[in-house]
C-alpha cells in the first residue's frame, strides 16, 4: 500500500499519521502543500490534524484553496481513498468532499481528552475491522469540532449508512452525536477524534489500530 | 474602490460565541438582551473601479473562501 500525508503550515499530526499508515504496512511519503501533484500509483492520501494556517479565517479554509488539495480533489473524484483527521476532516468539509461543517465548540472550550466512540458501520474500508456497535476510545483536541448538519442532511447520512462513528457522550454539540462521516463512495472518512493517538497502549489505548490495519487489508487485495 | 464584507452564521445555526457575549453582558447588569449574534468583517481594497464588476468579483470571492455557505450568509457593501 502506498500513503501520502499532506503537510500543511501548522500541521501537526502528520507524523502521528504516517506512523499510523506505516504500522499497517504502508510505504509512505510526506507531501508539501506547495507540490500541484500526488505521488503515483497511491492507494490513499492523509489529511492531518492540526491548526494549517494558524485556523485563520475559518478552520481548514485556507488549506482547501491550497495547490496540493486540487490534485487531493481529482484523486478522490477518481476514486482514490482519503482520511481526513481533525484539522484534516475541517480542510474536507471546507472543500466539499465531504458534507457538513465544524463550527466552535458548544461550550467554547478547546477539549482535549480521551472520548467514548461508538462504530456506527463496519461498511467502508476504515471500519471493516470493528465489531458493529463496538465502543473505542480516542483522544479528542479539538476547538471547532462541533459538527453541523440540517435534519435533511442527517436523514441522508443516517439512511446511507454513512455516519462512522458517533460520541458515546457528545462533547462539542455536534449534530445527532456525529463524530465522523463517510463520503458517498465510502472511499473518505473524515473523523475529528484521534485514531492515529491510539495505535499503541504506550499511547494510553490501541483502539485506532485497527482503523489503520483494516485499511492495508482491503487495499492490498484491490 | 473598497468593499466591505459582513460574513454572519445563517440564521437557524446556533451561535455559541454569540449566546456567551449575551451571557457574559447579563452579568454585567445590561438586562433585556433577547438575542446576540457574532460575525465577522472583512475589508477589501480593490483595484476595481467600476462597482457591479466589483460586486460580482466579491461575490465570487465570498462563495469561494469568504464565507462557508453552508452555515454562514453573507452581505457585501461596496464604496
Amino acid at each position: 500500500m502506498k500513503a501520502a500525508v499532506i503537510v500543511f503550515p501548522g500541521s501537526n499530526c502528520d507524523r502521528d499519521l504516517a506512523v499510523g499508515f506505516e504500522g499497517a504496512g504502508a510505504e509512505v511519503q510526506m507531501v508539501w502543500h506547495k507540490d500541484t501533484a500526488l505521488p503515483q500509483g497511491l492507494d490513499i492520501v492523509g489529511i492531518p490534524g492540526g491548526f494549517s494556517f494558524g485556523d485563520y479565517l475559518r478552520c481548514g479554509a485556507i488549506a482547501a484553496q491550497s495547490p496540493i488539495t486540487r490534485a487531493v480533489i481529482d484523486f478522490v473524484h477518481g476514486g482514490g481513498h482519503a482520511l481526513g483527521i481533525c484539522n484534516g476532516f475541517q480542510v474536507l468539509t471546507e472543500t466539499g468532499l465531504l458534507p457538513g461543517a465544524l463550527m466552535r465548540n458548544a461550550n467554547l472550550k478547546f477539549i482535549c481528552k480521551p472520548v467514548d466512540l461508538k462504530v456506527e458501520t463496519t461498511s467502508s474500508v476504515f471500519t471493516q475491522s470493528y465489531k458493529p456497535g463496538q465502543a473505542v476510545r480516542f483522544p479528542i483536541a479539538h476547538h471547532d469540532g462541533n459538527y453541523v448538519a440540517g435534519p435533511e442532511l442527517v436523514a441522508e447520512l443516517t439512511d446511507q449508512d454513512r455516519i462512522a462513528f458517533s460520541y458515546a457522550n457528545n462533547p462539542n454539540g455536534s449534530t445527532a452525536d456525529i463524530a465522523g462521516v463517510l463520503s458517498e463512495n465510502r472511499r473518505v472518512l473524515g473523523m475529528m477524534p484521534h485514531p492515529e493517538r491510539a495505535i499503541e497502549t504506550a499511547q494510553g489505548g490501541s483502539d485506532g489500530a485497527a482503523l489503520f490495519a483494516g485499511l492495508t487489508a482491503l487495499l492490498a487485495t484491490a | 474602490m473598497k468593499a466591505k464584507v459582513q460574513v454572519m452564521l445563517k440564521a437557524g445555526v446556533l451561535d455559541p460565541q454569540g449566546e456567551a457575549v449575551r451571557h457574559a453582558l447579563g452579568t454585567l447588569g445590561f438586562d433585556g438582551i433577547e438575542g446576540v449574534r457574532q460575525g465577522k468583517v472583512i475589508e477589501l481594497d480593490l483595484a476595481e473601479a467600476d462597482a457591479e464588476k466589483a460586486r460580482a468579483e466579491v461575490t465570487a470571492m465570498c462563495e469561494k473562501l469568504l464565507a462557508n455557505t453552508v452555515i454562514e450568509s453573507y452581505e457585501i457593501e461596496i464604496g
